[in-house]
């Protein structure tokens, strides 16, 4: 049994799942300005895995990422001035323009980058455990991979190194069924992801991803488990991608997937599934929700008035920039 | 201390891998046969022992995950150097070379470095055939991002590996199998040799003739035997090939005039390419002649001694080359080659000592 969360906990959940979702909803509402001159993949209705996982982690701990990374920085705690000023490409930007949105740094919380290269950053999180075992650091690394990321070579070739070197890396694999517009039985025989990691000889978990309780809970149990020095842990969580595969619109009529499936899916949104279930707890009131719903509005307002008053960054680019010194 | 002291190029690498080592505790080796009796080559050998296995060791078989894993080493301050008995093998990992290691600096600002250094072998194979001897430079030199270095000697061997390790920059240290016996007057004491500077090895005002690696070997057998024929030759190794010295290569064509470049790789979108094309952009106004280059025919290595005898271009097609650039008549170019003592060695080996099998 899992053990009663605290409130605190509770509510911290539900606050960043909506946090996240007002955000990626300012994107979608803004994006037609067409002043946003990147691609977004944005995470909506899958925030709960973010928001469960990082919940779950020490400041001390490192967060890596893949192309859909924004409720990943964000549920870190990377700063949102700078990620509205990195879509938007200003110098004030995370990556100061260089990355656009799919390349989001925050180093004073240990989000350590995410790349949109499948599988690419999974190696690179491994390495960076592997750094932290070398240096005897007790942190835990995570990194948020998709369920394509074991279709690809370097998958199995770094969860086979962090098992034999029993480093301490969480791989969190959000399936969601899809990559791109490929559906994940076009892609994967019927077996269990999570199964895969299992033959490689890591502790695995799997779950609802759309329910950040339960994700809090495996992610702490799988933490545990590594910080107790026991190696890698897999954690496979189911969730949904509510919109395209890239940019603000909904794309159910394009003919890859049903609109009955999206509304089966949209059934299980994590942020009203939990809202209702924290209200009928006590645990939140409608007044709570109002001052949240404010609290993000204001400081989302505040984060995009930045952006757009930000300077684009001085070209042309240096060999200072290219090369460190 | 003996400063004639003479080590092989295997020794130096040893040595230099050593000391770094021994004077930095971020640093580690990895690689597939790292501790293994063999030693990548012997230059590996005995450093485990006397390091330990946490910081000198032997990797699964998987060439892109450990190179994303070093990076990530890397990202977190540790400097790793991870080698590979073959550049055909690091064909493997260019994802995380090229759109990991190459860019991570960059594309976050700035924020993150990644002091990584990846050993290549290149090189003429003893019958390796396609996928065991390639000369892959232009490939990694192509690559904004990354440093790309084949130093020559023992002695720039030495130094230049302490550079690349002391580097915050990825760098590709590509060692070619034919200069891994080679002897130099090499300190015992550390040293650097800058990346990014090439070096003049023979001072002459008739020809500039640009190599780099095992084909500076050759081009400097080419080098002498020409003086002995009264021919003055500007022998530039470059020593890195990205960023290559670019300003050297231009004052000694301002002064001959005339542009060889010899390159162990192909001779298609090749380095030797990139160098003419540069000369010929900038310094157009010097050119007396057309700039010319040798280097591999565009087909992959051939196995078979019998066809491998023509593919590598030597000491003896550089003099010709050199000969006819600088409109030397037929008649007396074939008496300068027939003058050419035969070196008594078969022409897939390196030198006599060489017996296979690697």
């Amino acid at each position: 049994m899992t053990q009663p969360i605290d409130a605190q906990i509770l509510l911290s959940l539900y606050f960043q799942i909506l946090r996240i979702r007002r955000i990626e909803e300012k994107i979608v509402e803004l994006y037609p300005q067409q002043e946003m001159r990147c691609p977004v993949h944005l995470s909506i209705g899958q925030e709960a895995i973010a928001v469960g996982v990082c919940q779950s982690l020490e400041a001390s701990d490192y967060v890596l990422s893949n192309h859909r990374a924004h409720g990943h920085y964000l549920a870190r705690g990377g700063d949102l001035k700078r990620f509205f000023a990195e879509i938007y490409g200003k110098e004030s930007g995370c990556s100061k323009g260089r990355g656009g949105s799919m390349h989001l740094i925050d180093l004073s919380v240990n989000f350590f980058g995410s790349t949109p290269i499948v599988g690419s950053s999974t190696p690179v999180a491994t390495g960076v455990a592997f750094a932290e075992r070398y240096l005897r650091q007790k942190t835990v690394t995570v990194i948020f991979i998709g369920d394509a990321v074991v279709e690809e070579g370097v998958f199995h070739e770094s969860i086979n190194f962090a098992v034999l070197r029993q480093l301490p890396i969480l791989y969190v694999c959000e399936n969601n069924l899809y990559s791109v517009y490929t559906h994940l039985r076009d892609r994967q025989p019927r077996r269990e992801i999570s199964s895969l990691a299992q033959a490689h000889g890591a502790f695995t978990l799997t779950d609802d991803g759309n329910d950040a309780v339960k994700v809090y809970a495996s992610s702490k149990r799988a933490v545990e488990h590594i910080r107790q020095g026991k190696g890698p842990a897999f954690l496979e969580l189911s969730t949904y991608r509510w919109r395209e595969h890239c940019g603000p619109n909904y794309d159910n009529d394009i003919g890859y997937r049903t609109t009955k499936e999206y509304e089966d899916w949209r059934k299980q949104d994590p942020l009203e599934n939990l809202q209702g279930s924290l209200l009928s707890q006590g645990v939140l009131t409608h007044g709570k929700i109002d001052q949240m719903e404010k609290t993000a509005r204001l400081e989302i307002d505040e984060a995009v008035k930045f952006a757009k008053s930000s300077a684009f960054p001085k070209g042309p680019v240096q060999e200072s920039d290219v090369y460190a010194n | 201390m003996n400063h004639k002291r003479e080590i092989t190029y295997f020794a130096a690498i040893h040595e230099a891998t050593d000391f770094c080592l021994k004077t930095d505790p971020k640093v580690f080796l990895i690689g597939l046969g790292v501790p293994d009796p063999k030693g990548i080559f012997g230059t590996t050998i005995g450093l485990q022992k006397k390091y330990g296995p946490e910081r000198v060791m032997d990797m699964p078989v998987s060439e892109n995950g450990l190179t994303g894993i070093c990076i990530g080493a890397a990202l977190r301050g540790l400097r790793p150097i991870l080698t590979h008995q073959r550049v055909d093998f690091s064909l493997l990992s260019l994802d995380q070379i090229i759109n990991n290691a190459a860019k991570w600096y960059y594309m976050f600002g700035g924020l993150l470095k990644v002091p990584l250094v990846i050993r290549m072998v290149i090189g003429c194979g003893w019958g390796q055939g396609a996928q065991h001897s390639q000369s892959l430079q232009a490939l990694f030199a192509h690559i904004p991002g990354l440093k790309v270095v084949m130093p020559t000697t023992p002695y720039d061997a030495k130094g230049m590996l302490i550079s690349a390790v002391q580097d915050n920059n990825p760098v590709i240290f590509l060692e070619h199998r034919w200069l891994h016996g080679l002897k130099d007057v090499v300190p015992e004491e550390s040293y650097t040799v800058p990346i990014g500077q090439a070096k003049r090895l023979k001072e002459g005002h008739q020809l500039t003739l640009v190599a780099s690696s095992y084909m500076t070997i050759e081009s400097l057998k080419a080098a002498k035997i020409l003086e002995q024929e009264g021919i003055q030759i500007d022998l530039i190794d470059l020593r890195t090939v990205r960023p290559f010295d670019q300003e050297l290569i231009f004052q000694s064509v301002k002064k001959t005039g005339h542009l060889l470049v010899v390159d162990s790789g192909w001779i298609t979108g090749g380095l030797a390419g990139e160098i003419i094309a540069q000369v010929t952009e900038h310094q157009y106004a010097a050119l007396k002649a057309a700039p010319q280059r040798l280097a591999l025919p565009d087909i992959p290595t051939p196995s078979s001694p019998a066809l491998t005898k023509d593919f590598y271009p030597g000491y003896r097609q550089i003099i010709e080359k050199i000969l006819i650039m600088l409109c030397c008549q037929p008649k007396e170019i074939q008496a300068v080659l027939k003058k050419i003592k035969d070196d008594g060695k078969p022409h897939d080996v390196p030198d006599l000592s060489f017996t296979g099998p690697f």
